[in-house]
């Protein structure tokens, strides 16, 4: 190392330690709350109440993921429960186009609707079981599946509690929904909270207090599916009943 | 994934009885991964009898020690070709040497099969064969010469203190065999037995269930093995080994039933949020394959059978008759405990709220005819494993009885 270059290296420390002391300076001063260091962390929020079963977010995923048309390959789905004045709870999946035959108006007790989607759990066992580590969890709290790396085990299928998952016929890898992952790093929302005519689907960064998934749990009683699992499910739910699993 | 499937899935999606999710409608794990662990069952479970004759040092079953050493082998070089075949991807197989992600359980797959193939298996088959590979190659010519030359690692020590070395070889290899053979298929349990969104499959029991299940497949294998294969080859069958094989047998039998029966009894006693549509899948779905098949047939018959044989004290070729039934029976009641588990663990939905299809398909890859083919090919294997190191063959350095040299 010659003298200039020793120089230069002496006085790039001096600098980094004044900036340093500025900063902390800066911050006493004026006794700015800390910066906010959480990390990002993406999740969804959905109210049960608000959704009336149309179905256009389950259509607009499909368009817009290049999900199969067979409606037995889904990344997203609205289940429909009915409870009759018997007790007797029936379940089906909404499909679009859809005529629905169901009991008669009176013996219905409720009726409601509940979207479905992977969970992006915090603690997923589609990434602990997957021996290759093609399904991961990004930093910002999405899990997602590198389609260049899975070899079509279908183990992660098998362990996911939620039916989330389901084998491309066309890639032959698992595929499963990624909260839009190529929309929402550009500050977009996914295509089904976009879609949704009730804003029953909300999405948000799970650690912002400005976002809309903080204020549903702020104003709404949440609650995740399977809790028993010990997934931590990053979709919350409002309004659900003990019948949803 | 065949188009077939994609096209049968409304047919299937029809039969589903109350709920499932969408995706839930195609099961996802075949028939292949049904031969799968029923393939490495056999493999643990031969090993586990020849283990028998060297650490217990158990006479009787000598005869069957080099018999069970090859059907272990031949199996477990088919083992894999189920999984092969069943990958999307196979091409990327490996990938889960390269880079395994070993939070996974199938990820320890290559590690614990290449462990077992290249360090139990083949270094104990060598040790035990090396002496006659040698003699053979002495007195033969032709390609066969070349064969068990190269095999025996072109080594050329007949001495009693190398065949002293060999025999302590095989011993210490035996020991460290017993937990790799306990390790391949109770790793093969853990695999379906970890996946906690599954309560058919859930069980801290599972590994132990697979295990013993295995060395029951496996001693029966070697019986039935033995029984064919010594007719065959102009034999006789040595009625002390095979009591004492079909001892092993029974009492395995025993231990297996006794698991599986504390496992039922848990889960109906814990009766937790699954149990309505299990029990309903036991006695709608699966009753042949489980209740019928499984239970009656493959186990508690052949029970009976050998119970009645040891009381009764049958003549000789009663004894082989009601052995050879045990046995079949036996084969039968594993493959559909396989079937059971596997296929089982997917006809109910994890909404627990209705049954699945599973329609095996005939001639695709994932078909009924590859499946026959897989469990045909290790048998191939084994002839060809038996022409080249024949188990009966009698030492050829042996020294002649007293009756040749008159």
């Amino acid at each position: 190392m010659d003298r200039r270059e020793a120089v230069r290296q002496v006085a790039t420390w001096f600098g980094a330690i004044f900036a340093g002391l500025g900063v902390c300076g800066a911050s006493a001063e004026t006794s700015a709350p800390a910066p906010r260091t959480r990390p990002r962390s993406y999740g969804m929020g959905v109210d049960v109440d608000k959704c009336i079963g149309c179905g256009q977010c389950a259509a607009a995923c499909k368009t817009e993921n290049g999900v199969p048309p067979e409606p037995h390959y889904v990344r997203t789905w609205v289940e429909r429960y009915v409870e009759t004045t018997d007790g007797a709870v029936s379940v089906e999946t909404i499909q679009p186009s859809q005529t629905r035959e169901h009991a008669a108006e009176k013996d219905i007790l409720r009726s409601f609707f509940v979207p479905k989607l992977c969970n992006h759990c915090a603690n997923p066992p589609c990434v602990q079981v997957c021996p290759v580590g093609a399904t991961f969890s990004t930093e910002d709290g999405a899990v997602l599946v590198d389609s260049a790396r899975c070899i079509g085990c279908r183990y992660c299928i098998q362990a996911c509690p939620y039916g989330a998952r389901y084998l491309h016929p066309a890639t032959k890898t698992a595929d499963k929904c990624t909260f839009c992952y190529h929309r929402i790093k550009k500050d977009l929302l996914p295509a089904c909270v976009e879609v949704c005519p009730t804003q029953a689907r909300v999405f948000g960064n799970l650690n912002s207090p400005a976002s809309p998934l903080t204020r549903l749990r702020r104003m709404r009683k949440t609650f995740v599916l399977k809790p028993g699992l010990n997934t931590e499910p990053k979709v919350l739910y409002a309004g659900i009943d003990g019948e949803v699993r | 994934m065949n188009p077939q499937i994609v096209e049968a899935l409304p047919d299937l999606a029809s039969r589903v009885t109350g709920f499932a999710y969408p995706n839930e409608i195609e099961i996802h794990w075949s028939i292949l991964i049904v031969v799968y662990p029923y393939l490495t069952g056999l493999v643990a479970g031969a090993f586990i009898l020849a283990s028998l004759v060297k650490v217990f040092n158990i006479k009787e079953v000598q005869p069957a020690y080099r018999l069970a050493l090859l059907t272990a082998l031949a199996f477990l070089l088919i083992a894999p070709l189920p999984l092969l075949l069943h990958l999307g991807h196979p091409e990327r197989s490996f990938e889960i040497f390269l880079t395994p992600q070993l939070r996974s359980a199938m990820a320890v797959f290559g590690f614990v099969y290449a462990w077992y193939l290249m360090v139990v298996l083949l270094i104990e088959i060598w040790f035990e064969y090396r002496r006659d590979l040698i003699v053979w190659s002495q007195s033969e010519k032709g390609p066969m010469r070349w064969i068990h030359r190269v095999l025996a690692l072109f080594s050329k020590d007949v001495s009693d203190e190398a065949v002293a070395v060999d025999k302590r070889g095989v011993k210490f290899i035996t020991v460290l065999g017993i937990p790799s053979a306990f390790l391949l298929h109770g790793y093969v349990g853990f695999i379906f037995g970890s996946i906690k969104a599954n309560p058919w499959w859930s069980s801290v029991l599972m590994p132990i269930v697979f295990l013993m299940s295995a060395i029951v497949s496996g001693i029966a294998l070697v019986i039935l093995l033995y029984m064919v294969v010594l007719p065959l080859m102009g034999r006789k069958i040595d009625m002390a080994c095979l009591d004492r094989m079909a001892s092993f047998l029974f009492y395995a039998v025993i231990v297996d039933f006794t698991l599986e029966a504390l496992d039922f009894t848990h889960r109906l006693y814990e009766s937790e949020e699954s149990i309505k549509i299990l029990a309903e899948m036991v006695m709608g779905k699966l009753f042949i394959s489980l209740v019928v098949v499984q239970v009656l047939l493959g186990m508690i018959l052949p029970l009976v059978l050998m119970i009645l044989t040891k009381l009764l004290n049958f003549q000789e070729d009663l004894r082989k008759l009601t052995i050879f039934a045990s046995v079949v029976l036996i084969q039968l009641g594993i493959f559909s405990t396989r079937w059971n588990v596997v296929i089982g663990g997917q006809l109910f939905s994890k909404s627990f709220r209705g049954l699945t299809t599973y329609k095996m398909e005939l001639t695709g890859l994932e078909g009924f005819f590859t499946a026959l083919v897989l469990l045909v090919l290790p048998f191939v294997v084994l002839a060809v494993l038996f022409k080249i190191l024949p188990p009966l063959a009698p030492l050829p350095a042996a020294d002649p009885g007293p009756a040749s040299r008159t």
